[in-house]
């Protein structure tokens, strides 16, 4: 059953091991949608979100060998449900008089800011989950996209809520 | 003072012998070359402490280090040069990591300020071998050195055990640091689990006792994690039938009454049939390899299955699992027999109302047992069958990786664990003869058997000449049909006997080719001459080569076709 995962991974933060977890996803023709790593608080660990697509029972059978490598701490799987996920874009669009109005407009229905100006085309960078991004891709494609660019996606685990 | 006395200066190559010297290690396989020079110069100083066998290619240090460790149960050491050093290793590795067998791979890498250059031997060694350790370390500053070198032996040896490669660039191993060997490790992602879940072991131990129609299925788990005796308590104490991987053979007494051989592609018929009628199977440090379970969804398709592996990634990897069991076979085995202990009761009205399944497998083995027919030409099952018999099962065979593995494992009824050293999982031509040079070094007063193919044997045929310079008297025997005999077989089968390249219609002389080695040759051509030629090998204190001239389309049966059930089982 194909379907999109998201995969926190807690590393140890040493050269390879972007590679080693990446290998395990290329050996079994697994693509990797997003991938974002950054250090964490503790500056010799890393944390890797990776987002990938495909059979479940392989992405099960990834996580226990990720697990298995010796610079993973710790893999967790999660769900919109569960978590806490966000996206930033930054889309240079094609602006002019008559459509600038329309940019501010859509701008702040996004909650996003307005990073750069010139004379046609303004730069705007707002941060949502994959769906609010898409949507905006979608509203702001007719007034002719110049430039996107999109981080891998973050996320993190809510806490529980008291039952 | 006594600070600093603790604290000695060293060479970096000083230091991985000190290191080595830490980890008990008295023997390496090797082969120096331009960036292990500086180790190789230091070696010497240490000559009386840790023995060096010179191989002749890199590829031999790693197969003779993978047999020393599989039947020694040590960890293997190899060390070799950077660039086609390393890179000649690279099948050996894989073997042994396949086979989750402990060992060290110390390779030497370019002076730091050359990595990346394309210097001259140059190799992206930790990038070629990543997917093939266990883990794997490249040592950018010497103050990394003694605990990289601490942890590696860790990792090699504990959990589900692997190869651990460690490359050292030459500047690293001429630098000075002082030395202070760890004596703890501390790994925050690495972490194995050696003793099971006392709840999953105790619906184990209430299932096993239940069950109408148990079965074990062991594999290499058993012999790697010494629970040999552990699973002959347990079959005992509960009469239950036992069954076995190829890498799982000796972990069970092939002549014990509730054995019924190997299971799989080339398996008996009663360990197969018994397979699928069982209605509860304990696989126990087994992985359902491919050429184990034949068609998946057929495997096992009436049982329940428990599982027990150090290796949580094994299980549930290729069927469902009802009682998985994480943790080292034999903690796991003690505490099941410690449960089962309580219920003797229990257990022996279960033993009685199991007779009848019993009964049925060993109809199934004398139904269909393995044979062969001989008349005037040798059967290559008949050679192994004389080995073992001269032997009294107690030799140390090493094998070679074809029709000669399956009639190995077919007719030669191991007895103890470390007995066969066969490369199961990556199914290397050309492991068994140095394998069986690091077996001999391991156990010195043992005797020691390669069973060859004419095809595999000359693989790594170049390793006599190490044999002969060590004086190690390492039997092999070759099974020689002038084919790829597994190659024909499929060939026969499954492509209309268009037999493409598998013959070797060309072979050298190898009673000849074993005297200019300076090792003794001898040949059996008839049936009469294979006791002769076996009894007068093991007489001689040399390494031997025999050269058995064989039936050249003989067929190992049983056999399932690749993807059928294994109960589709071609007989003879």
């Amino acid at each position: 059953m194909e379907k999109t995962h998201i995969l926190s991974i807690h590393v140890e933060n040493e050269s390879g091991v972007l590679t080693r977890v990446a290998g395990l996803f290329s050996a079994r023709g697994f693509n990797i949608d997003s991938i974002c790593v950054a250090k964490m608080l503790d500056k010799n660990e890393s944390k890797m979100i990776i987002a990938t697509s495909g059979d479940t029972q392989i992405l099960e059978q990834i996580t226990k060998q990720l697990n298995r490598l010796v610079n993973v701490i710790k893999v967790q799987e999660l769900t919109d449900e569960d978590s806490v996920v966000r996206q930033t874009v930054l889309i240079k669009v094609n602006a002019d008089e008559t459509t600038k109005s329309d940019i501010f407009r859509i701008k702040d229905i996004f909650g996003g800011r307005v990073i750069d100006v010139s004379r046609n085309s303004y730069t705007l960078e707002v941060t949502g989950s994959e769906r609010k991004i898409e949507s905006l891709i979608d509203i702001l494609r007719p007034l002719g996209i110049k430039d996107i660019v999109k981080t891998g996606i973050i996320a993190l685990q809510r806490t529980r809520k008291q039952s | 003072m006594e600070h600093n006395s603790k604290k000695k200066l060293m060479t970096g190559s000083k230091i991985i012998l000190e290191s080595l010297i830490r980890e008990g290690v008295d023997t390496i396989f090797g082969y120096p070359g331009g960036a292990v020079l500086n180790i190789y110069d230091e070696l010497l100083n240490y000559k009386s402490r840790i023995k060096h066998v010179l191989v002749r290619h890199e590829q031999g240090a790693a197969h003779a280090a993978d047999g020393y460790a599989r039947a020694s149960g040590k960890v293997g050491v190899v060390l070799v040069t950077s660039g086609p050093g390393a890179t000649n290793t690279i099948t050996g590795i894989a073997t042994a990591n396949m086979d989750s067998v402990p060992m060290v791979i110390l390779t030497g890498q370019v002076p730091t300020n050359l990595i990346g250059n394309d210097a001259f031997q140059e190799a992206d060694t930790v990038g070629i071998t990543r997917p093939c350790t266990k883990h794997n370390y490249l040592v950018k500053d010497i103050k990394d050195l003694a605990k990289t070198i601490k942890e590696a032996f860790y990792i090699a040896s504990t959990g589900r055990p692997g190869p651990v490669l460690i490359d050292i660039p030459k500047d690293i191993t001429s630098s000075v640091y002082e030395f202070d060997y760890p004596e703890t490790v501390e790994l925050r992602g690495y972490s194995p689990t050696y003793f099971g879940h006392h709840v999953q072991i105790s619906k184990l131990a209430a299932e096993i006792v239940k069950a109408k129609r148990p079965l074990l299925y062991i594999g290499g788990g058993v012999i790697s994690s010494n629970a040999a005796n552990e699973l002959k308590e347990l079959a005992e104490l509960l009469d239950l039938p036992v069954t076995s991987t190829l890498m799982g053979l000796g972990g069970f007494p092939s002549d014990h009454p509730l054995f019924f051989g190997m299971l799989g592609m080339h398996g008996t018929y009663a360990a197969n049939m018994a397979i699928s009628n069982a209605d509860f199977i304990v696989a126990i440090g087994a992985r359902f390899d491919d050429r184990v379970t034949g068609k998946v969804e057929e495997f096992g398709k009436n049982a329940k299955f428990a599982h027990i592996d150090i290796d949580p990634s094994s299980i549930g990897k290729n069927v469902k699992i009802e009682i998985p069991v994480v943790g080292d076979v034999k903690s796991v085995l003690s505490s099941l027999l410690e449960i089962l202990s309580n219920k003797t009761e229990e257990i022996s009205s279960a033993k009685y109302e199991r007779l009848g399944w019993l009964e049925e497998i060993n109809a199934w083995k004398y139904e269909h047992p393995l044979l062969y027919h001989m008349k005037d030409i040798i059967k290559p099952q008949y050679v192994i069958e004389k080995i073992y018999e001269l032997t009294a099962g107690e030799a140390v065979i090493a094998t070679e990786v074809g029709q000669s593995q399956m009639w190995t494992a077919q007719f030669y009824k191991f007895k103890n664990p470390r007995t066969l050293l066969t490369s199961g999982g990556l199914g290397t031509m050309g492991f068994g003869f140095p394998a069986a040079i690091g077996a001999q070094i391991a156990c010195p007063d043992k005797t020691v058997f390669d069973i060859a193919g004419d095809g595999s044997i000359q693989m790594n045929i170049q390793e006599l000449a190490t044999a002969v310079q060590y004086n190690l008297p390492v039997k092999i025997a070759i099974i020689n049909n002038n084919f790829l005999g597994m190659i024909r077989q499929w060939q026969e089968l499954f492509y209309h006997k268009r037999y493409s390249f598998s013959e070797m219609n060309i072979n050298p002389d190898f009673v000849k080719l074993a005297e200019a080695y300076g090792a003794v040759g001898l040949r059996a051509k008839k049936p009469d001459e294979v006791v002769p030629v076996i009894e007068k090998a093991l007489s001689i204190k040399k390494p031997v080569i025999m050269d058995f001239v064989v039936d050249r389309e003989e067929s190992v049966y049983p056999m399932v076709a690749p993807g059928s059930p294994i109960t589709g089982m071609l007989l003879v």
